[in-house]
């Protein structure tokens, strides 16, 4: 089987993998990563959300080998130690997470989006396709907007 | 390990979940004493200005009632609160927390109590507990509502204890001792932890002891906005749903599952090949499809999809959408009031939904020879541990379920599908299992709210309502969840619902009219299928309230009168109005709006709160309307987090939006063709409104019920919006329903 390094959150880490594994199986059921959560499999639901090189991925449809040599953020790697990143604080202040599943993949996608644009616009924070099901995307929208007048 | 049993007198502790080799010393553990319940009936009904409308079953005892009525037996056993030598505060909760907020609420009410800072108190959730019953159960938007009391009056007593071991200690009367913090105060500045506390407190004579909770007036954190206690746990990805978990040689599985709903295995016919798939650990034919284990759940994906399955027929093959509808109308009688007066009617069909919590059906389940233990979020978790126990032949003592949090429930979680699925296939293989339900199973196999058929007829003369009828014809609603039984149970002892069926008596426990308008008659008659079903927020609410709030503005606009206007006129009370008013004026009701947008306001009363809801949509795209701002007001009695309650209202509206406007089930012989949210059109953050502002009413009494609050009114506020904008009367939900995807393979 082959064999692939790349780092998550920061460290690095060697998987014995088939190429074609997506990533979100080898986050979570062989490197015990579970912020990135199941919701579709198939990138519709985008509650998997996270970072390769800094871009935003879905892993459930990127394959592993794709990942070599890059570099892996999850939720979990975005506070630096005990000091959350401003959207993860954003977030806190909006009390915005209900049953909180989609969320490490909302955070991930706005982190992506604030990276791109300083101060996104409201049709910028439409264009996030993640599904909250239990409805938040107004609190969502304001942790954002929260968040890019502090960064 | 010290207890107070509920008669009052000092016993040894003994329920299963306590570990029994605590160090005595360590903890101060109460078991709040039997609270007592008093539910005046009738205390509620015939408003003084309500002189035209007799009351309905739900005015005078409603759902949320009668869940705490049958609950009261074991009400005194349903908290366990354990002070720590480190001063926290621990408690067991038997509810699930499925992201409406309850554990933080629970730990404001004690918090409060015991004059503690809010990171000190710890909330777990109960394992199965079976001597609780129905008080062991998540709905019905009534955890509040049934746990404000017997959790302050637990707090209180443990407060109490704390402070009378103070007064021992320095000997001075408890009476003049303060807490605050975390600590007992004297009156001559002397400070004494909790936690320094426990062991003395622990060892004090009971009777010595009163405790009484607050006066609701020196209330300082309840009642005030407050992040969840839960959030940073959200937002870090350190908090632990059921497949998160890290349970010893737990396994991936999934199922292959029918081409058609509740069809079942004739034959494996590549089970070799697939056996011998790389990752693949095992595969068993089990009752609801063929489960696969492996490695990892990606190649247990692959392994599922290369299964060749031939399949028996399932129980709904031969039915779609179209049929299903005829049954329907068909189910609902026609209107039985003559229309010898003024009168409108309508008809109205309502769509399957999907529950679609985020987090599929999954559970985690290790079966051994003689015994079970289950890892779930489960709002049921007594039933699961019967469920369980009986799919494995097991005595129920043997099954130990654990609750795990949830992410999203919405009703689906109230049955323990997943975690009797998971212990059959982990007893088939003979190994502990992680099973997940692919989204497309969850959709087109999960249980959904079930479609909906109305005939409403209303008559009016001179300004006046004289009759007003609905007949409501339903697919069939599982209930076999135990609340089914404890209402009917309950309700049938009370003089005000007779020998009804299960679902009848919830259905008049929950949905009534709001307005004085004269003769009131509602029934429900259902139509039973073979298909996967299940209470969805607000059960029948969503739909009949929903359909009457059309019926009220067009009535209105009939009589001539403004919508706003004709529901302050025919509301019962001025609690009612005042949330009305609310709308009216933050929303500035009436404003001119461009053509192409209009406003919509809706209005709900139910489990003693009420709300309303003013919207503006903009349908100048007509593929895609949007409700781009919401303007809400509700009244729940007694708000505990104003937070957690507009957050309710905000999911509330969201699936308003949603279910109105675009997201349903088709069936098509026998299956839903929508498989995920590509095709089943939850909302999304475009179609979110950017402005949403929401009003708590301040307190005027006891809580009532939110959880499911938000949906009727605002179901109402988007389709009469939708009405205006475009000049039509919506009245087939989702509006737009076009099947505009190519569904998965079955």
């Amino acid at each position: 089987m082959p064999r692939y390094t790349f780092s998550v959150n920061g460290k690095t880490v060697a998987v014995e993998a088939p190429a074609d594994l997506p990533l979100l199986w080898v986050l979570r059921d062989r490197l015990g990563v579970t912020g990135p959560k199941y919701g579709c499999g198939i990138d519709v639901c985008k509650a998997c959300t996270s970072h390769l090189d800094g871009k935003a991925i879905n892993p459930c449809v990127v394959p592993v080998a794709e990942a070599q040599g890059m570099e892996v953020t999850t939720i979990e790697g975005l506070a630096e130690g005990d000091r959350l990143h401003p959207v993860q604080e954003a977030w806190l202040e909006q009390d915005v997470a209900q049953c909180g599943y989609c969320q490490p993949g909302q955070i991930m996608a706005a982190v992506a989006l604030l990276r791109e644009t300083k101060n996104p616009t409201d049709a910028q924070i439409d264009a996030i396709q993640n599904v909250c099901r239990c409805g938040t995307y107004f609190r969502i929208r304001e942790a954002i907007k929260s968040a890019a007048a502090k960064m | 390990m010290f207890r107070k049993d509920p008669m009052g007198g000092p016993a040894p502790s003994s329920t299963q979940h306590e570990e029994g080799a605590v160090d005595r010393r360590r903890f101060l553990t109460v078991l709040v004493a039997a609270p007592t319940l008093t539910l005046a009936l009738g205390a509620t009904t015939a408003p003084a200005d309500a002189d035209s409308s007799v009351p309905q079953p739900a005015d005078i005892l409603d759902a949320g009632d009668a869940l705490i009525l049958a609950g009261t037996p074991t009400a005194h056993l349903m908290l366990v609160l354990e002070v720590t030598e480190s001063g926290e505060v621990q408690v067991e909760l038997p509810r699930a927390e499925v992201g409406q907020g309850i554990t933080t609420a629970v730990a404001m009410l004690v918090a409060e109590e015991l004059d503690l800072p809010l990171r000190k108190v710890r909330i777990r959730l109960a394992d199965a507990r079976p001597e609780l019953l129905l008080n062991q159960l998540t709905g019905g938007s009534n955890s509040i509502r049934s746990l404000y009391d017997p959790v302050r009056k637990a707090a209180a007593a443990v407060r109490a204890r704390l402070v009378a071991a103070a007064g021992e200690l320095w000997d001075v009367p408890a009476g003049r001792l303060v807490t605050r913090n975390g600590v007992v105060v004297s009156p001559d500045g002397r400070r004494a932890a909790y936690g320094s506390l426990t062991t003395r407190a622990a060892k004090l004579p009971l009777s010595r002891i009163t405790a009484r909770p607050k006066p609701e007036s020196e209330h300082k954190l309840v009642g005030t906005a407050t992040s969840r206690v839960d959030a940073r746990a959200m937002v870090t990805g350190q908090l632990r749903y059921a497949l998160d978990l890290d349970v010893p040689g737990a396994k991936p599985a999934m199922v292959r599952r029918p081409p058609t709903i509740n069809g079942t295995v004739r034959s494996v016919r590549n089970e070799a090949a697939v056996r011998r798939m790389p990752g693949v650990i095992d595969l068993a034919v089990i009752p609801t499809g063929v489960a696969i284990m492996g490695e990892t759940f990606g190649q247990v994906v692959d392994a599922v999809e290369a299964l060749d399955v031939t399949w028996n027929a399932g129980t709904i093959d031969a039915l779609s959408d179209a049929d299903i509808r005829k049954r329907l109308r068909a189910a609902a009688p026609p209107p039985a009031v003559p229309p010898l007066t003024d009168h409108i009617e309508a008809e109205f069909d309502f769509a399957f939904v999907s529950h679609a919590p985020l987090e599929t059906n999954c559970a985690i389940a290790d079966v051994r020879k003689d015994r079970a233990e289950i890892w779930a979020g489960l709002k049921s978790p007594v039933l699961a541990q019967q469920d369980v126990a009986a799919a494995l032949g097991l005595p129920e003592r043997q099954v130990t379920v654990h609750v795990t949090q949830s992410g999203g429930s919405f009703g689906r979680k109230l049955f323990p599908d997943a975690a009797v699925e998971a212990a059959r296939i982990s007893k088939a293989m003979g190994r502990p299992v992680k099973l997940m339900w692919s989204r497309k199973d969850d959709m087109r196999h999960g249980r959904a709210r079930p479609a909906s058929h109305h005939k409403i007829r209303v008559t009016h003369t001179r300004g006046k309502v004289l009759t007003y009828e609905h007949r409501v014809a339903a697919v069939e609603t599982d209930f076999r969840h135990g609340v089914g039984e404890f209402l009917t149970a309950t309700a049938t002892r009370l003089p005000v619902a007779g020998n009804m069926t299960f679902a009848a008596t919830v259905f008049h426990l929950t949905v009534k009219v709001p307005y004085r308008f004269g003769v009131v008659t509602e029934s429900l008659n259902e139509v039973p299928l073979k298909m996967h079903t299940a209470s969805w927020r607000s059960v029948w609410s969503a739909n009949t309230r929903g359909a009457e709030e059309i019926i009220v503005d067009e009535l209105a606009r009939k009589m001539g009168k403004d919508p706003v206007a004709f529901r302050r006129e025919f509301l019962k009370t001025a609690r009612q109005r005042a949330v009305l008013d609310k709308v009216a004026k933050e929303g500035n009701w009436g404003r001119d709006m461009p053509a192409g947008c209009a406003q919509g306001v809706g209005f709900h009363d139910e489990y003693k709160s009420c709300t309303a809801c003013l919207v503006e949509i903009d349908v100048r795209n007509p593929n895609r309307p949007r409700v781009v701002k919401a303007v809400i007001a509700a009244d729940v009695g007694r708000p505990i987090n104003p937070s957690g309650l507009e957050a309710q209202l905000l999911g509330g509206l969201t699936d308003a939006i949603s279910t109105t406007l675009r997201a349903g089930l088709h069936i098509d012989k026998g299956l839903p063709l929508e498989g995920s949210y590509s095709q089943f059109r939850y909302a999304r953050q475009q179609d979110s409104p950017t402005d949403v502002r929401i009003f708590i009413m301040p307190a005027n009494g006891e809580p009532g019920g939110a959880g499911e609050l938000g949906v009727p009114a605002a179901v109402g506020a988007i389709a009469n919006a939708y009405a205006r904008a475009t000049g039509t009367k919506p009245r087939s939900f989702p509006i737009d329903f076009e099947v505009d995807f190519t569904p998965f393979p079955r």
